[in-house]
């Protein structure tokens, strides 16, 4: 069988400073419908090498619904088409997705409901300035002994993906990231 | 790379005298310049001991200062992937996602934009060549004095209250996008002494898997300044580089109207497809 080489891709650029009034939206971390009893909200802070919060970081999270299910579903960035400005998920569909950018100290947050499945975490891409390229990780919210990459990991690095439920706080989980250093959070490339 | 400094800098070019004297002298386009060869010389030497071809720029690439602390020392974590991988299926977007508008930003105000108005098409392919269809395409640009509506960009041009400088379309089902939009004007960073970005327009896309998740930015072809960009120069495969520039094509040209301009996409990682075809 004679295969076509494969296309060479575009390559990747910076996100840069200014995306700001471009690509977040409003109500990019609320995923979960309003007021669904199963709300979880997951929030954390971004670091640089240094230990220094990245206050121009953009996150997005990808998951699969609470059913299970891999397929998502379109209006995550709902418009009012008289006005044009986004309205929000219809409180309907779980589309999956999430936007967030962090805030002068770092921070993010997002309220979501927990995956379903056989994948128990998020998926999450890391964008900034400064950054080339793109960086995946995931955020695992329960630390499933089973999952062949968490087994891979050593387990400092391991802890590095798992998004700990905060005592005190209701259905709360952190998940940091930190982009450089001795910490550093662990990385992903699809092999 | 602090090792090297060059030669103390003419009296005419130091700063103010607000700035300390033992204050570290400016970083120089010449510094800039001989830090951007080295890592072009290193790719190509090792291109020519068999590396494979670096499609995508290295993370840890110092002549853009910003990447000195953002980047991981850690190699990554490999993946391999089965059906349930949640990055190998993506977000969807549809009709709510978008309105018509959005993908002209010369209408999105009272008036009409200052500059040069064009139009700017193409295609999103998978690296199989096959177009990825009902996708979001987002993009955000300067306007055409090189001055971007963000509170963070004070540089001394003018705003255009007709233009804010945000689009955003699905892909038809030919994978074609299309914008309507101003020719963005370069503009200052403070990179280095005198660093100018070249024209550009940043593109956001999304194709049937998360992994193939791109943000990237488009240049126009001629510029004089992409050989003092180092982001551009990030890129240090020459012909990967060249896929970030756009080709002036005058069949999209609209007489009397606007100038038109093709840059088609491949979007790169692993598809749905990943594992039949066991890559």
């Amino acid at each position: 069988m004679t295969a076509t080489p494969p296309l060479p891709p575009t390559p990747s650029q910076t996100v840069g400073p200014f995306y700001g009034y471009a690509l977040p939206f409003a109500g990019g971390g609320d995923v979960a419908p309003a007021g669904h009893p199963d709300t979880i909200t997951v929030h954390g802070r971004v670091f640089d090498g240094a230990g220094a919060p990245v206050p121009d970081a953009l996150l997005e999270f990808w998951q699969a619904g609470p059913d299970g299910s891999l397929a998502g579903a379109p209006g995550s960035l709902r418009r009012d088409p008289v006005t044009g400005a986004v309205v929000g998920r219809d409180g309907v569909e779980f589309t999956g997705f999430a936007r967030v950018p962090t805030d002068a100290d770092g921070h993010y947050a997002l309220r979501t409901l927990p995956p379903g499945g056989d994948a128990p975490y998020l998926s999450v891409c890391v964008f900034a300035r400064g950054l080339m390229h793109h960086l995946f990780t995931r955020a695992y919210l329960r630390e499933d002994a089973g999952d062949a990459l968490l087994a891979g990991l050593e387990p400092g690095r391991r802890a590095t993906l798992i998004a700990a439920a905060e005592p005190g706080r209701h259905r709360t989980y952190r998940f940091d990231i930190r982009l450089q250093g001795d910490e550093e959070t662990v990385f992903l490339e699809y092999v | 790379m602090t090792t090297s400094r060059p030669a103390p800098v003419p009296a005419a070019a130091q700063p103010p005298a607000a700035v300390p004297a033992q204050a570290a002298p400016p970083l120089l386009q010449s510094d800039i310049d001989r830090e951007v060869a080295e890592r072009q010389a290193a790719y190509e030497k090792a291109r020519a001991a068999g590396a494979p071809v670096a499609h995508h720029p290295p993370r840890d690439y110092l002549p853009y200062r910003s990447s000195a602390l953002r980047h991981p020392r850690q190699p990554p974590a490999a993946v391999s992937g089965d059906p349930d991988t949640a990055e190998l299926h993506g977000p969807v977007f549809g009709a709510t996602d978008v309105t018509e508008l959005d993908a002209d930003l010369t209408r999105q105000h009272q008036g009409e934009p200052l500059g040069e108005r064009i139009t700017v098409t193409g295609r999103v392919l998978d690296r199989d060549g096959r177009p990825v269809r009902g996708q979001l395409v987002e993009v955000w640009q300067a306007n055409a004095s090189g001055r971007y509506a963000h509170q963070r960009d004070q540089h001394p041009a003018p705003l255009d209250p007709n233009f804010t400088g945000v689009g955003r379309c699905l892909t038809d089902d030919d994978g074609t996008y299309t914008f309507t939009t101003v020719k963005p004007g370069a503009y200052p960073w403070r990179n280095h002494l005198n660093a100018w970005r070249p024209a550009h327009i940043h593109f956001s896309f999304f194709g049937t898997a998360f992994t193939q998740r791109l943000v990237t930015q488009m240049y126009f072809p001629g510029d004089p300044l992409f050989r003092y960009d180092p982001i551009l120069s990030s890129v240090t495969d020459t012909s990967a580089r060249e896929r970030l520039v756009a080709a002036y094509d005058h069949g999209l040209s609209s007489p009397e109207w606007s100038l038109g301009y093709r840059w088609d996409v491949v979007l790169d990682g692993p598809s749905a497809t990943w594992i039949e075809e066991g890559r």
